[in-house]
């Protein structure tokens, strides 16, 4: 594997930025750069046969979106290959969600991601594998074959967006899209050695991502390094008219002021709250010891290390479990083989509903709709959905009450495993566990983050940052001084 | 609260899920597995949460204006449906007024 | 089940009471749908106005219509309803083919509106009989399913799917399916003053749900009702609950018990029978909408939609009490039937400076000619500005009554001024002697006894020979100086 900054001839070895002023310069066409990333993936088996990465290339990338940006001023990502998870609706190539029941279904309009990536000059080169419907942590639940790990192929990439995460990892591209539900970024990133991040909630316009839980739902980005990702979430995040959700905030420049805030000493005069809920005693020592290393480089630069309590964190996946399972029962509904997508004839109507949905969805997905089903019926809801609810609030009390406390950032663990091989776990509660460090920032709404902190037996660790509402800016800044600290420590 | 084969049957029904009698008797106990984890949430102290903070998305809904145009399609409704004539899409005819009262 | 219409009449069970609550749908007149920018126009080819967000795609998201709201907030205050400054959408699941996301977008704890009521008219003791309105809230028209287009298909248009939509729900106030029948009216009324509709049940515009109970005279404590559905017209609503109260009495005469269900009305029969349904009671599993934020109004707004609500027609009715000195009350119910009529009527009154002319002229003439053309006044050809002028020139003498009538009858076939057409048919009342004499001689010609036994002194011919004159002249003679010129031809 190569590592981040090696190789600066290469087209990999190019941070998206350093790529896309190449481009501008004309040192290279857009359709060598395709070229480019669809020959590296073939070279690291990227296919359905190898290790499953890529659902749908475009190789008319280059045409088709630069076609777009003629006569104008290059974007910030002119000419740089991204990489899609099939949730994320796009027009040029299929958005089948890793499910049969959207098997070959091209959606007949962009998401605005999409549309704002190729107006910063980014070519959509492929479309990447994914548990169905995001339901997952392994990427295994994807109808179309579990995806490899490409620092370990007997092992998982993580997910839902592992795809995506394995794309950057395997050096296809430098940035790529995924979304988060309860830490489908993060969990890959963590698992591939790269940078995972997860923004605030109404961030970035959920407009034309495929609805899991709508209001745990995220668009997120990988990077292969902390600017990478932060170039790529510039470019997308911002409000849209077309997303209820999505917020006006100013969109910062992440990358300058990660760049400003990490010269000299990195960390002075900010505080670091390291939780104790997400350093258990059950936890990997080996895991352990990589935090406590990042958290001696931060304090070496002058962050201030405090201990912190989250005290409803231990609540997390239970609340999770109820929440998003109820607003997916809702949001796949409508896969009903009525308008789009898989129909399998039955008896009448029902029969009709019953054999396009059973054939249509995979196990983990049938599970979480009834699931859904069975939290919000009569005479359960108060129980479940409802209690849900209010624990969430206490969850995101937590989160404010340790910002409001003057702690600037949180430092943890992204998750309590490294890689696990293929297979390895059945049960679908502890899947589930694998989520335990990433879904309470779903579940609050805050921003956070998952860069490579060092590796165990090969298999990389994630350490991961979390921040206040909006607080990105920080996040990245952080991140940035992080990654210059580890340097090649990320990756031993 | 523990599910039954009846409670598996009704949710299945109510999301329009073919389940085979094997697969609805396994999701009896996958999903009591799971539910058991859920019930630590009652003993949470939840009192201070206000009702108000039920909903999940906090904030304002934006309003738009009442004009047009309508969101172009890239592609046809045809090019997507399963089964389509005249610009109905059509569905196996309902042979009683199942559901009807669901209507608005 | 069958309800044996009219052998239980209304009449035939005085022990029992009939206890109604109604929940009408009505549409708002906006231009666009209430979550996306497609057209409300009726009459486009089936599915013409459908995109991502109405067909359900997967991605699209929903944006409320400014508009919409407006339109519902004026509604509920013109209901006397106490807007909520905080109202929540919910997700209302049930599977239906013309309901694309598979739920329903709705309210449902925290709706927009509380707490109206309609007055109906007053009782013997000239009280006024005011029915509750329980709640107002906004919501999502369905599409459309036809059954009888295709063999063994039904076919479905979602033109209709997302059409912005309140729900009117009533207290359980009314006794009688006549009180039914005048909320209905005083309700469809109150809303066309309001603007928010055009409300026309059979292009669909407004539709009506009953809750029919029936319990002993005395009682106080509801029966259980059943929800009777399928009702398309004001009359048919009046049928419905006759019948199904006559059943309700039957069943409890025979000591039977009423089961809480859904009955639909069938007009052709003339007989509610039950909805059919597998699933027996619904679980809509209603939750808060993760897509939409709740709906925030400020005092200021509800105060300033308060402000610029339209005049209603209770205040429109007293106040032409006040201005229009000898209209009676049934004039004034008819000229404020519809908004449009009363302002038609008060164009006529202002112009012609006499309302109880115009108002005789509005009732008898007007309405007769709408009627028989089959147009509503908006379309009317004729302005009120030329009825106005016709009404003076009878005032002034220049038309007979009789003759104003022709000159109307010419008005509604052209639109022409009055007195042009009056000129043009030599309509103008003649009060010109030599004219007149010509007249008198040429019916003395042609009468020659009845002319001879007048003059002879036979005094009681005056009044037929006044007539041909009259009929001579095409009714265009003043029959005043007629009189006087035939008195002067006696012979003293
Ligand atoms: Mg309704
Ligand atoms: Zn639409």
């Amino acid at each position: 594997m190569s590592a981040p900054r090696d190789d600066p001839s290469s087209l990999a070895g190019l941070s998206a930025a350093d790529l896309a002023a190449a481009v501008a310069r004309g040192d290279r066409s857009a359709t060598q750069v395709v070229e480019g990333s669809l020959q590296r993936a073939r070279d690291a088996g990227a296919g359905r046969d190898g290790l499953n990465i890529l659902l749908y290339e475009d190789a008319d990338a280059a045409s088709r979106d630069h076609g777009t940006s003629v006569g104008v001023a290059p974007g910030p990502l002119f000419g740089v290959p991204v990489v899609v998870k099939d949730n994320i609706a796009t027009t040029a190539m299929p958005t089948s969600c890793g499910s049969r029941i959207l098997e070959g279904y091209v959606s007949p309009y962009d998401a605005t991601a999409i549309v704002r990536l190729r107006e910063a000059g980014a070519l959509v080169i492929a479309k990447s594998n994914m548990d169905e419907f995001a339901m997952g942590s392994s990427t295994e639940n994807s109808a179309f074959g579990p995806t490899k790990n490409p620092l370990a192929p007997d092992r998982v990439p993580g997910g839902s967006s592992g795809g995506s995460a394995a794309a950057v990892a395997a050096g296809i591209v430098r940035v790529a899209l995924g979304s988060e539900t309860g830490g489908s970024v993060r969990q890959p990133a963590a698992f591939c050695g790269v940078v995972g991040v997860k923004p605030t909630y109404g961030r970035v316009s959920r407009y034309g991502l495929v609805a899991f839980a709508s209001s745990l739902d995220h668009i997120g980005v990988f990077g292969r390094t902390v600017d990478d990702a932060a170039l790529c979430l510039q470019t997308i995040a911002g409000f849209d008219p077309m997303d209820s959700t999505s917020r006006a905030e100013p969109v910062p420049d992440y990358r300058a002021g990660a760049r400003s805030a990490s010269k000299g000493n990195d960390f002075r005069g900010i505080v670091v709250g390291k939780p104790k809920e997400y350093f258990p005693d059950d936890l990997d020592s080996r895991i352990r010891e990589k935090c406590d290393a990042a958290l001696e480089h931060m304090k070496q630069r002058g962050a201030v290390i405090r201990d912190v309590s989250l005290p409803h964190t231990g609540l997390a996946i239970e609340v999770y479990y109820i929440i998003a399972p109820a607003e997916a029962s809702a949001n796949l509904a409508r896969f009903d083989g009525v308008r789009y997508g898989l129909r399998i004839e039955g008896h009448g109507l029902r029969g009709m509903y019953e054999a396009t949905r059973s054939a249509g969805f995979g196990a983990e997905v049938t599970r979480r709709i009834l699931l859904g089903t069975y939290v919000l019926s009569a005479g359960y809801y108060d129980a479940y959905y409802r209690k849900a609810q209010q624990v969430r609030a206490l969850i995101a009390r937590d989160f404010s009450a340790v910002f409001d406390s003057g702690v600037d950032l949180l430092f943890t663990p992204t998750t309590p495993t490294t890689a696990f091989p293929l297979g390895a776990k059945s049960d679908p509660y502890e899947m589930y566990l694998s989520d335990i460090f990433t879904c309470t920032a779903n579940l609050a709404g805050v921003p956070a983050m998952s860069l490579p902190i060092g590796r165990i037996d090969g298999l990389p660790v994630g350490g991961q940052l979390i921040a206040r509402h909006f607080g990105e800016q920080g996040l990245f800044a952080a991140a940035y001084a992080l990654e210059l600290a580890l340097g090649e420590d990320a990756l031993r | 609260m523990s599910v039954t084969l009846d409670d598996v049957r009704h949710i299945a029904s109510l999301a329009r899920l073919g389940l085979s009698e094997p697969r609805a008797e396994a999701l009896v106990a996958e999903l009591n597995t799971i539910l058991q984890h859920m019930d630590v949430l009652s003993e949470v102290d939840t009192s201070t949460v206000a009702d108000e903070s039920i909903t999940s998305v906090s904030g304002a809904a934006p309003l738009r204006l009442d004009a047009g145009p309508p969101i172009p399609l890239a592609r046809s409704r045809e090019a997507m449906a399963p089964r389509m004539q005249d610009g109905f899409f059509l569905v196996p005819r309902l042979s009683t007024h199942e559901d009807l009262e669901a209507s608005s | 089940m069958s309800a044996g219409s009219g052998a239980h009449s209304l009449s035939s069970s005085p022990r029992y009471e009939m206890v109604v609550g109604l929940e009408v749908h009505v549409h708002l007149d906006t231009a666009t749908k209430i979550f996306c920018r497609c057209s409300t126009d009726f009459g486009a080819p089936p599915n013409a106005n459908t995109c991502p967000v109405c067909l359900a795609l997967p991605g699209a998201l929903p944006v409320l219509n400014a508009h919409a709201v407006g339109l519902a907030i004026r509604a509920a205050l013109a209901l006397g309803c106490a807007v909520q400054r905080t109202s929540v959408f919910a997700r209302k699941n049930y599977f239906y083919p013309d309901l694309p996301k598979g739920y329903q977008i709705s309210q449902f704890d925290k709706p927009l509106a509380l707490g109206g009521q309609v007055e109906i008219g007053t009782n013997a003791d000239g009280w006024p009989i005011a029915i509750g309105v329980t709640r107002v809230h906004m919501e999502e028209d369905a599409g459309k399913s036809i059954h009888d287009r295709f063999a063994g298909a039904s076919a479905v248009d979602l033109n209709r799917a997302g059409v912005p939509l309140v729900e009117i729900v009533s207290e359980p106030d009314m006794r009688t399916a006549a009180q039914a029948d005048a909320y209905l009216r005083a309700l469809k009324q109150i809303l066309e003053y309001a603007g928010v509709s055009d409300v026309n049940m059979e292009e669909g515009s407004l539709r009506v749900d009953a809750n029919v109970s029936a319990r002993l005279m005395g009682e106080t404590a509801l029966g259980t009702k059943t929800e009777v559905k399928n009702m398309n017209s004001f009359s048919s609503v009046v049928r419905a609950l006759d019948v199904e109260f006559a059943r309700q009495c039957a069943i409890l005469d025979a000591g039977g018990r009423i089961e809480q269900q859904t009955m639909l009305w069938d007009a052709n029969s003339g007989q509610v029978r039950p909805a059919r349904s597998k699933e027996g009671s619904h679980d809509y599993r209603y939750f808060p909408e993760p897509d939409l934020p709740p709906l925030v109004l400020s005092a200021e707004q509800i105060d300033q939609a308060r402000r610029e609500l339209p005049e209603l027609p209770k205040a429109r009715r007293e106040r032409y009490a006040r201005e229009f000195a000898g209209l009676t009350e049934y004039d004034i119910d008819v000229l404020t039937a519809r908004p449009a009529t009363g302002e038609y009527f008060e164009q006529v009154a202002r112009a012609s400076g006499d309302a109880k002319a115009a108002a005789n002229w509005m009732m008898g003439e007007v309405l007769a000619a709408l009627k028989v053309s089959d147009q509503e006044i908006e379309n009317f050809g004729v302005q009120s500005s030329n009825v106005a002028a016709l009404l003076v020139m009878v005032r002034d003498g220049a038309l007979s009554h009789s003759a104003a009538k022709q000159v109307f009858a010419s008005m509604v076939k052209t639109g022409e001024a009055p007195a042009r057409i009056a000129e043009r048919d030599g309509l103008l009342k003649v009060s010109d002697d030599s004219a007149l004499l010509g007249w008198i001689d040429a019916v003395f010609v042609e009468c020659p006894d009845e002319a001879k036994r007048f003059v002879g002194g036979e005094r009681r011919l005056l009044g037929v020979l006044v007539g041909h004159v009259m009929k001579k002249s095409k009714g265009s003679a003043d029959p005043k100086r007629v009189n006087q010129l035939l008195a002067t031809r006696l012979e003293t």
